[in-house]
């Protein structure tokens, strides 16, 4: 009895091989972080509100689905003035387009915990496809899902009139996350 | 009677600097309170870097006037006011050196890193952080307005030993004329 109580406890701790799922977004517990340059000074900001769905078993990554919806009202530029003037007309226009929207496409499994998601992002009413290099980490019933890429703003009309020119604001933006998942 | 003189290169320091500093002092009071725009910013940028530059120029001045020592003041002045002059320059190369330096700590704090010319990174000496961002905008503009203080009373002293005193304190800081070559 003792040995049958021993060996299903025991049981209990080998992690499953399949049917790990990774879908319950921990919102505290994730990022999304941004780095603009401004006269080649790099500038930190950050989303702090976004949702999200996430679908991904590490034994089928390429099943793997995943969608973001970032609120881009809650920006944090850097500075209380450049977040006023983001959510403005030549910016985000956060009145007419609140949020962002990553939906992804193919996932490739690259080896390792390395990973490559493509997919569209859809800003200010245009949408392009983007390739998102991630890598995954699992931490027992929690997984980390970290990655970086650059969109240019200019393609998403972010920056308009004034602000066209890259010579204050530079066009490239990397986008850096990351997104700690539950399986429950 | 003979006017001793500054030393060219000090001479060129003082007045080079009193342009910059000049400069810097109407930049900052003008470019705070505007609106934001790419110009704003371009502003910001070029005050950094002017300030990087008093900054430098400043050093180089330091180690001039430790190795150089600047002619006495004379002796027509009484005792009491031979110590303000000192504490007056005491006072002028004090905030000449913590007012770059409370700028570039405020610009770590606020997360705006300074890059020299838009080229060279000043590493950030402090991690960022919005009330001590805050704290040293006001710290920043209060040494300024000091500054503006120290530098009327620098600037009407001058001008007293000039037209008042009637004594060399202000020609020896001038461009020699050429006949006293």
């Amino acid at each position: 009895m003792k040995r049958l109580a021993f060996a299903l406890a025991f049981a209990a701790l080998i992690p499953a091989v399949h049917a790990v799922e990774y879908i319950q977004v921990q919102p505290d517990k994730s990022t999304i972080n941004f780095v603009y340059k401004q006269m080649g000074v790099a500038v930190d900001g950050k989303f702090k509100k976004f949702s999200s769905q996430l679908n991904f078993d590490p034994a089928k990554p390429t099943a793997a689905k995943a969608s973001f919806d970032v609120e881009l009202g809650s920006v944090d530029t850097g500075a209380p003035e450049g977040d006023q003037e983001v959510a403005g007309k030549p910016w985000f226009n956060t009145k007419a387009f609140p949020t962002a929207r990553f939906v992804s496409g193919a996932v490739k499994a690259l080896g390792g915990n390395k990973y490559e998601v493509a997919g569209q992002l859809s800003i200010k009413g245009k949408t392009q496809d983007v390739i998102v290099p991630a890598t995954f980490t699992a931490q027992g019933n929690t997984g980390v899902f970290d990655g970086n890429f650059t969109i240019r703003r200019a393609d998403f009309s972010i920056g308009e009139g004034s602000w066209a020119k890259f010579d204050i604001v530079a066009n490239d933006v990397q986008i850096k996350f990351r997104i700690t998942a539950s399986t429950k | 009677m003979e006017v001793k003189h500054y030393t060219a290169t000090a001479k060129a320091l003082h007045w080079l600097m009193a342009i910059l500093l000049f400069g810097l002092l109407a930049l900052g009071f003008y470019m705070h309170d505007l609106p934001l725009s790419p110009d704003k910013l371009k502003l910001y940028s070029w005050h950094k870097w002017a300030g990087v530059t008093a900054f430098l120029l400043l050093g180089f001045r330091l180690l001039w006037r430790f190795t150089h020592r600047p002619p006495a003041l004379p002796d027509s002045m009484p005792k009491i006011m031979q110590f303000a002059a000192h504490a007056g320059h005491l006072a002028l190369y004090g905030l000449m050196l913590a007012i770059p330096l409370s700028g570039w700590l405020m610009s770590s704090a606020k997360g705006f890193q300074t890059v020299y010319f838009g080229v060279l990174p000043i590493p950030d000496l402090l991690e960022k952080n919005k009330e001590l961002g805050d704290l040293l905008q006001t710290v920043h503009m209060s040494l300024n307005l000091l500054f503006v203080a120290v530098l009327a009373g620098h600037i009407g002293a001058a001008l007293k030993h000039h037209f008042i005193d009637k004594d060399d304190i202000l020609i020896r800081m001038a461009p020699r004329h050429a006949k006293e070559k």
